[in-house]
């Protein structure tokens, strides 16, 4: 995530330096007017703080670890200008004296991480938490959520600025002087890594970090949070210690709707981009809608030979989210949506359990 | 008291290689990543105070001469003039008493590992002439391909081997004094400065929260109670750092802080010191107008 030097050119490096200038003023200002003569341990503690927080290895579920950058969690805090400074601090101090992240591409990482995550974490938790009380459930799947987004975020901008460089920096050859890969491909390799290990990383901390502090210090949950409820307006089994089933419940009520607004993907007309069936390349029809998708190129006459080959090898038992033996493309929608996180579900627990009795034999090993 | 006069404490006596033989938790993990960059920022402080021809110039020399490398070797548009660059920095490295195996783990060795993979694909994926068939694979390296790969691993190594370099010669209160001639503010630099100190106290207690930790755990904890420990463990963190960050303030403010920084300027430039700028800056815009 923190881009080195070498990967961006000097130009982007100084647009978005000028980009994330005028977000630094502000936040100092509007810092500086809040917290006066504390404006300066305020930042560097919390500074230090994300600093050594973007060191942690925190346990995922499968067995595995990964680092989180803090965004979340230090907007939640902090607010969004004072987690700009402090990460761009951390930032900082990480590319000047300890190598991660570029001196050229501070401005970069700055503006993709401290400012626009930031910025994202905040309006999603506020839009997320709404008046929630400051020890709801509610405000543990913001922060989570905000957390999620606000890397990803990050991630896509990153990916962006990597996207644009072949465009735009070649040399007399044609070849790429920086980061190589268009947007087509910078987008899904940074993305598919920070959807998936990096966001879990940001989600569980961010999250986790909430539900403690709701349990021991809830009044640093304040600053973000100015039209809260009070507590003692709900009940007491609403600000009982979120664990287990009431932590994730909002997440499973979540899925079950989504599971239910699957059939929405029949709404979509024709084939999706890059999709294509061998048939495909053989129905005059789509061989059209291919073509006025890819930029007026004309696919070509024959099948591919290799997709051909390839796409033998292995037939889908619930091909086109549709069984055989369901009339209703609707339901077969909402059975292979239910089919398919249930086996993820499974695997998750299968990996979970292998990965648990694996630490489990290890230490009777060490302990015998 | 720590919180009024914070100095850096003394890292903790933890040798990252006895972490590794125990089994890989991630305790242990965040334990070892803890004790590696003390360690890390020790040796710099260390080296920084040989006696090596970086180490003798003004810290305001470096800053402006590496930078201007740096920034050289980002708008060049020839390989070659990048590894003349990171020539330059090897002479540098050798006149300075940085030792190459530093290097070699510290900068190039990481940086490969983590730049190869990356640039890999861009060989075959790059449109262009075919200038090499893998064989077996049959997969087709193109000429444009080969070129971006270079241009991007060379000047990754190049500028992280500059800015290893000034960080291994100069003092970090140095190199935060210095920043002010780049026009960053005086509050910034006081912000830079603090938050390097807190780091370390911070680290230092981070890692005594998880050696606390596992000294008294027997068994293995599950997911997620270690998801658990590890969320609780930042959260003490953090109501750590917001009651230090009140002490600190009270401790300022009794010593009578009123929101004005001022820095003292006890850097003096040489005749070596201009002799050293001019001669980074005829560098650097050698190459830029050798590489254009």
């Amino acid at each position: 995530m923190h881009i080195p030097d070498g990967y961006l050119s000097p130009s982007t490096c100084a647009v978005l330096y000028v980009s994330a200038a005028p977000f630094w003023y502000v936040a100092l200002r509007r810092v500086q007017r809040v917290m006066s003569t504390r404006l300066v341990p305020l930042l560097s503690v919390f500074a230090a703080f994300s600093f050594v927080i973007m060191m942690f290895n925190l346990p995922l579920p499968g067995g595995t670890t990964g680092h989180a950058v803090g965004v979340g969690i230090a907007t939640v805090v902090l607010g969004p200008w004072a987690s700009m400074l402090a990460l761009s601090v951390a930032l900082l101090i990480q590319a000047l004296f300890f190598g991660d992240g570029g001196i050229t591409a501070f401005g970069a990482n700055a503006f993709n991480i401290a400012i626009a995550g930031s910025l994202m974490a905040y309006g999603l938790y506020r839009v997320l938490a709404g008046r929630a009380p400051l020890t709801s459930p509610r405000r543990v799947i913001a922060a989570a959520l905000a957390g999620y987004g606000a890397i990803n975020v990050a991630a896509l901008l990153t990916a962006m600025e990597f996207g644009i460089q072949p465009l735009l920096f070649k040399d007399a050859t044609g070849a790429p002087l920086y980061a190589p890969y268009p947007l087509r491909i910078a987008i899904p390799a940074m993305m598919i890594g920070h959807l998936t290990f990096a966001g879990l990383a940001e989600l569980l901390l961010a999250g986790g970090v909430v539900a403690y502090l709701q349990r021991t210090e809830p009044s640093l949950l304040k600053r973000t949070a100015p039209d809260a409820q009070s507590s003692s307006d709900r009940g007491p089994e609403e600000t009982a210690p979120n664990t287990g089933w009431r932590t994730t419940r909002p997440l499973w009520v979540g899925l079950a709707v989504l599971m239910i607004l699957t059939p929405l993907g029949l709404l979509a007309a024709g084939r999706a981009w890059g999709e294509w069936s061998v048939s495909d390349f053989a129905d005059p029809a789509i061989r059209q809608q291919i073509a006025a998708t890819s930029l007026n190129q004309a696919p070509p006459s024959q099948v591919p030979k290799g997709l051909e080959r390839l796409s033998s090898i292995w037939t889908a038992p619930i091909s086109g989210y549709a069984p055989p033996f369901m009339r209703s493309a609707a339901f077969g929608y909402i059975l292979s949506a239910m089919v398919g996180t249930g086996l993820i579900i499974l695997l998750f627990l299968l990996f979970h359990r292998t990965a648990r009795r694996g630490r489990t034999d290890t230490l009777e090993n060490e302990t015998r | 008291m720590t919180s009024s006069n914070p100095t850096a404490p003394r890292p903790p006596s933890v040798d990252p290689r006895c972490i590794r033989k125990r089994s890989r938790g991630f305790i242990e993990r965040t334990l070892t990543g803890l004790a590696r960059r003390l360690d890390r920022s020790l040796y710099a402080e260390e080296l920084a105070r040989a006696d090596g021809l970086l180490q003798r110039l003004d810290p305001r020399t470096k800053i402006i001469g590496l930078l201007a490398l740096s920034i050289a070797t980002a708008l060049t548009h020839q390989v070659l003039v990048i590894l003349a660059i990171f020539t330059t920095a090897l002479v540098l490295a050798l006149l300075s008493r940085v030792p190459m195996r530093t290097l070699a783990f510290q900068v190039w060795l990481g940086i490969f590992l983590f730049t190869g993979p990356i640039v890999l694909p861009a060989l075959f994926l790059t449109p262009g002439p075919v200038i090499y068939r893998l064989p077996w694979l049959g997969w087709l390296v193109t000429a444009p391909g080969a070129r971006s790969a270079m241009y991007l691993l060379t000047r990754v190594e190049t500028a992280a081997t500059l800015s290893l370099l000034l960080v291994l010669c100069t003092p970090w209160s140095h190199v935060l004094k210095a920043l002010s001639v780049l026009g960053v503010p005086a509050v910034f630099l006081m912000i830079l400065g603090m938050t390097y100190r807190y780091i370390f106290l911070f680290l230092q207690t981070a890692h005594d929260m998880f050696e606390a930790r596992r000294s008294r755990m027997i068994g293995v904890l599950d997911g997620p109670e270690r998801r658990r420990l590890a969320a609780a463990t930042v959260g003490v963190l953090l109501s750590k750092s917001l009651y230090l960050s009140n002490e600190v303030y009270l401790a300022m403010q009794s010593r009578g802080f009123r929101g004005a920084v001022y820095t003292l300027d006890d850097f003096r430039m040489r005749s070596r010191d201009g002799a050293a700028l001019a001669g980074f800056l005829f560098l650097a815009a050698l190459a830029v107008w050798w590489g254009r």
